[in-house]
């Protein structure tokens, strides 16, 4: 196995370099075990990539090298002592959502700009405990609210194929990152799609998985019922991987689902090599994410991903998701009202930003805020606010519920008639910086089939599938396959399939 | 539901965030769009269906009475704004 | 006009839990500062809310014990507002969907009984504290009491008197003590109430607008508060005012009410389920296992001391009014075995007087039930009088010992030997010769004057029934 999985590179070789910054978590694993490479090396190497490429692609906020190397060298120690696990000495890019101890722990927001954080999420914990490196903490729209990276008080974040253009939201740091091999994976969180479209964006894999499977403890909260971390990394054996050490039980969140642990690498590597691995997959396709709205040159692309499929022996079947429309005003009424209360403790009593001016308490909280958010958070923030108050309340936030209740149904419905569902992640390919940030209406549309999935608590991902041309560029497009609750794993096993086929996921930008 | 700039004020000011008039008029403007969006929702009929809070089916797990947590306000107090005798400083409350 | 005042009632009763009702952070009181504010405590980025299972057991309890509907389901809810002392700028609370529904209290006043409805409780988080003057201009937040878990219990606006709401708030302060959810310190703000007024004239059906008082922690505040308010309302409207919905707070040293300032805007507290709870679902099984543990309520056992003990219904209630002093009576009488109106006079007398001269619980007596019961049977068969019963309880009180002990060190035993009560009665004759003679004469009054020279002269020991039986023979 491991004979098979070393790959041939030289140290401190540059083309060495390359291949290994485009390995896989497996092969990564492989070359620390046989000690090709120490973890201190290897992020030595991340720590070096980022130096040079960070402060034009913006995809970190937080780097400490002592932080990372310590833990590298910690992990070189299990290493050695025959104690690693699949993640052990491996650098991870943590979203900068995840409050970590020690560490500086900013949301995107000026509010946090200089908070750091007194304990550790879950999260942090489980990698932690794999023994993973964090590598630092990557950029993102304010406290998540953005489908672009723009809304960060740490500046734009730009997309590594082509940085006049954006890298998608609000996980655009992790995605910028692992696209731009500044890391070997990298955790993002997905309110509305904030995983899987900026992967879209940046070609690479990104995996919401079913609501309540990996905790939010410590995940500093947008909208707390559609709110999920997951994985963004090159592949979905990558994604399994992270999946291993992400999930769980935690009992300090009570919406964390208490279920058996799984290892969502098991059946991989019956999907590498049979002649047609999906046999017996019913894949869906649902006629309202081919409907109007949708660009051509992505059409075409996901179309061939589903034509991969397709010769990989799954059957096609048409459904329908009838509501799908409707999830977008059900989000933007849901999530800015569990915002806008879930934003209110920043009000500078007890951490964070207090404005340096003010004439009284009332004064002191207006002027905090004002200053602390940037315009789309306080957007956000009175929309909520607006929604839930006095008289609106059931026209809102009621109706909103309920119609919650039948974009769920619509997918447990096609879900009888199939087992994944297939589609485009984002209508687009990455827009250019700046297109769309004064028109919040037609951000919002960048979300529109990653939306429902959030709304339903369902997991989906996102794959490369190919890339599409705009004026004259080679931009990355994104399959996304959508599932039934907690089966994240026929999910990846698909996707694994889909990638033994397709070298989509192995590219890289150039001028990396 | 049309909003005008008076509701704008009173919604941030709910919210406590300090808007100024001209920024009013702009987040109006915005805020107006996003609501003709929501709006949409109106359309629907959803008499007699069950809101729904979260996406599974689950009632909330009880924690055993414990105490579990020590002091930590040496760390917690580091990254306060303004802290006194370990209590936390505001302008004055009025009650 | 004749007015009629309408009081309803919001209690904040303290839940006895050790932890806080959704972390792991201590609930003592009087903790330093922020010691006791963990990371849910202070609201810090990311935390998140899990329900302390003893916290929903009191509120079944309290549902329990007034007979209330205990929801199926209910559901939590975040109200939101800003104050420094709410950390999360919201407070988890219940809304639509209470724990406990609809029950009830009954109140005695003088010589009537009234049943007070409850409307509900429901479960939430209490707030910090803002402590005044910490800094010039400042104020200190400790959020030590952030997040203590609080039952509210709400009644219908059915009190119509001072006397009434303070009769109910009494009850209840007993009841929640009694079923052990409650440590009832009214000092320690465990159990603060919020009383609802509004006046209307008598025979109107329409509630009059109401002023709510807030946190009321003593019972003659409350009365006095009730009181002022009344008036201030009725005088306002007669002077052809209006009353303005408003939340006031008392000032004891003046003996006022004042409307709070920062409430001056109108609350819209946006109420929404709190998404990081889910629905508490509460089974049969779990009510039943609560129902087990529960400890006999006031109301069963006072009619249970009526009709085992044949005490009287105000016996009965003085007994009940704390569990303490009824687990007292009942073990004193079992102790005894003799007659339980014996026992119940003594708790009710000297015991209570002793307590209370000295300002103690019973549960510190320092005379236990048991030592209590050997003084009653040295009563009961004659050895000592009730008068000399009061001094061998008060040296047992200064920690003498055993009744029998002293009434042997002290020979406090009573005198039973007709000889020897003869030969006390005939000197008492010789020396009161114009006694006898006005008894002779017709004056019964002399009879008992000559009684009680023949016990001061047994120095009160001689048994009186046989003094007055003997004494009757000798004049007759
Ligand atoms: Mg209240
Ligand atoms: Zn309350």
């Amino acid at each position: 196995m491991e004979q098979r999985l070393a790959l041939h590179f030289t140290w401190p070789d540059p083309e060495g370099m390359r291949v290994m910054i485009n390995s896989s978590l497996k092969q990564l694993g492989a070359m620390l075990a046989g000690k090709q490479i120490s973890s201190v090396e290897l992020t030595q190497e991340f720590l070096k990539r980022i130096e040079l490429q960070n402060p034009d692609i913006n995809a970190y906020i937080t780097v400490d090298a002592e932080k990372s190397l310590a833990q590298a060298a910690a992990a070189d120690h299990l290493i050695a002592g025959g104690k690693a696990g699949a993640l052990t000495g491996i650098p991870v890019a943590q979203k900068d959502i995840f409050v970590a101890k020690g560490w500086r722990t900013t949301c995107g927001s000026r509010m946090l700009e200089n908070f750091i954080g007194p304990y550790d999420a879950d999260i942090i914990e489980r990698f932690d405990a794999a023994g993973a490196v964090n590598l630092g903490k990557t950029n993102m729209d304010e406290f998540a609210m953005g489908s672009s990276n723009e809304t960060s008080w740490f500046g734009a974040v730009k997309n590594p194929w082509d940085r006049t253009r954006v890298p998608g939201g609000s996980s655009g740091g992790s995605a910028a990152a692992v696209a731009a091999r500044l890391c070997a994976a990298a955790t993002g969180t997905d309110t509305g799609g904030s995983i899987r479209q900026p992967a879209s964006l940046c070609g690479l894999s990104g995996l919401k998985p079913t609501y309540g499977l990996v905790s939010r403890y410590g995940m500093i909260a947008f909208a707390s019922s559609l709110d999920q971390a997951g994985p963004m990394a090159k592949s979905c054996e990558d994604m399994a991987l992270m999946m291993n050490v992400m999930t769980g039980f935690d009992e300090r969140d009570s919406t964390s689902l208490q279920r058996e642990r799984e290892d969502y690498t098991r059946d991989l590597q019956q999907f590498e090599d049979r002649e047609k691995p999906l046999a017996g997959l019913r894949v869906g396709l649902p006629k309202e994410y081919f409907a109007e709205g949708l660009d051509a040159s992505v059409a075409k692309v996901v179309q061939q991903a589903i034509d991969e499929y397709r010769k990989l022996g799954a059957e096609i079947v048409d459904i329908s998701l009838p509501n799908t429309q409707l999830s977008i005003p059900v989000y933007y009424v849901l999530a800015p009202a569990e915002a806008s209360s879930n934003l209110s403790r920043y009000d500078g009593v007890r951490y964070g930003h207090r404005a340096a001016q003010y004439d009284d308490l009332m004064d002191m909280y207006c002027k905090t805020r004002a200053e602390g958010f940037g315009a789309e958070v306080k957007r956000r923030i009175l929309i909520g606010t607006y929604v839930l108050s006095a008289g609106y309340y059931d026209a809102y936030y009621l109706k909103a519920q309920q119609i919650r209740r039948l974009i769920a149904e619509d997918f447990a419905k096609a879900f009888r008639q199939c087992d994944i569902i297939l589609g485009p992640t984002a209508p687009s390919t990455a827009f250019r910086a700046g297109e769309k940030a004064d028109d919040p209406v037609a951000m919002y549309l960048q979300d529109i089939y990653t939306i429902a999935v959030n709304l339903a608590g369902l997991p989906g991902m996102s794959i490369p599938a190919g890339f599409a041309e705009v004026d004259g560029k080679q931009l990355p497009v994104g399959l996304q396959v959508i599932g039934n609750y907690f089966d994240e794993a026929r999910m990846l096993n698909a996707g694994h399939a889909y990638q033994q086929v397709t070298d989509w996921h192995q590219l890289m930008p150039e001028c990396i | 539901m049309s909003l005008n700039t008076a509701d704008v004020k009173r919604i941030a000011h709910l919210a406590r965030i300090e808007i100024s008039e001209s920024e009013a008029e702009s987040t109006l403007h915005k805020l107006s769009g996003i609501l003709g969006l929501i709006e949409q929702m109106q359309a629907v009929d959803t008499t007699g269906i069950t809101p729904m809070s979260h996406s599974q089916d689950v009632t909330q797990r009880l924690r055993d009475d414990v105490v579990t947590k020590t002091n930590q306000r040496e760390e917690f107090q580091k990254i306060a704004p303004a802290v006194e005798n370990g209590l936390y400083l505001v302008p004055k409350v009025i009650e | 006009m004749d007015w009629e005042v309408v009081i309803g009632l919001e209690t904040h009763a303290q839940l006895q839990t050790r932890s806080k009702i959704f972390s792991g952070a201590s609930t003592t009181y009087g903790a330093e500062p922020n010691t006791q504010a963990c990371e849910v405590s202070i609201a810090l980025p990311g935390v998140l809310p899990v329900l302390n299972k003893e916290a929903v057991n009191c509120a079944i309890r309290f549902g329990l014990a007034v007979d209330a509907e205990i929801a199926p389901v209910s559901v939590f809810a975040r109200k939101n507002y800003f104050y420094p002392d709410l950390p999360k700028g919201y407070q988890i609370s219940q809304y639509e969907l209470p724990v406990v529904g609809k029950g009830a209290l009954t109140i005695q006043v003088g010589d009537t009984e009234k049943t007070i409805r409850i409307t509900r409780a429901h479960l939430e988080e209490d707030a910090g504290k803002s402590v005044h003057g910490a800094a010039e201009g400042m104020s200190g937040i400790d959020l030590n009491r952030a997040g203590t878990p609080l039952l509210e219990i709400v009644t219908e606006p059915d009190m119509r008197s001072a006397a009434e709401a303070v009769a109910y708030a009494r009850k209840l302060h007993e009841l929640v003590q009694w079923i052990g959810i409650c440590d009832g310190n009214m000092q320690e703000g465990s159990f603060r109430c919020d009383v609802n007024v509004s006046v209307r004239p008598k025979g109107s059906e329409k509630l009059g607008t109401r002023r709510e008082i807030k946190n009321l922690n003593s019972f003659k505040f409350m009365q006095q508060a009730i009181e002022y308010e009344t008036r201030w309302q009725i005088e306002t409207l007669e002077d052809g005012g209006k009353i303005e919905q408003a939340t006031v707070l008392f000032n004891p040293d003046t003996g006022e009410t004042r409307a709070m300032r920062s409430k001056e805007e109108a609350n819209d507290y946006r109420y929404f389920p709190d998404p990081d709870l889910l629905p508490l679902a509460i089974s049969e099984a779990d009510k039943a296992a609560v129902k087990a543990t529960m400890p006999e309520l006031p109301q069963a056992m006072q009619e249970r001391f009526v009709s085992e003990y044949m005490l009287s219904a105000y016996d009965a209630s003085t007994l009940t009014s704390s569990r303490a002093i009824a687990a007292y009576f009942e073990a004193t009488v079992a102790a005894f075995g003799g007659e339980a109106k014996l026992a119940a006079n003594w708790v009710m007398g000297s015991v209570a007087a002793k307590l209370n001269e000295e300002d103690k619980d019973i549960s510190a007596s320092p005379v236990p039930a048991v030592q209590l019961a050997g003084l009653l049977k040295r009563i009961a068969d004659n050895t000592i009088s009730n008068k000399i019963a009061r001094e061998v309880f008060d040296a047992m009180w200064a920690g003498e010992g055993e009744a029998d002990a002293i009434i042997e060190s002290r020979g406090l035993k009573q005198v039973t030997d007709s000889g020897a009560i003869e030969a006390i009665i005939d000197e008492v004759l010789a020396a009161n010769a114009a006694m006898v003679e006005e008894y002779r004469a017709g004056k019964e009054k002399a009879f008992n004057a000559l009684v009680g020279q023949c016990m001061k002269a047994s120095r009160g020991k001689a048994n009186p029934a046989q003094v007055n039986e003997l004494l009757k023979k000798k004049l007759s």
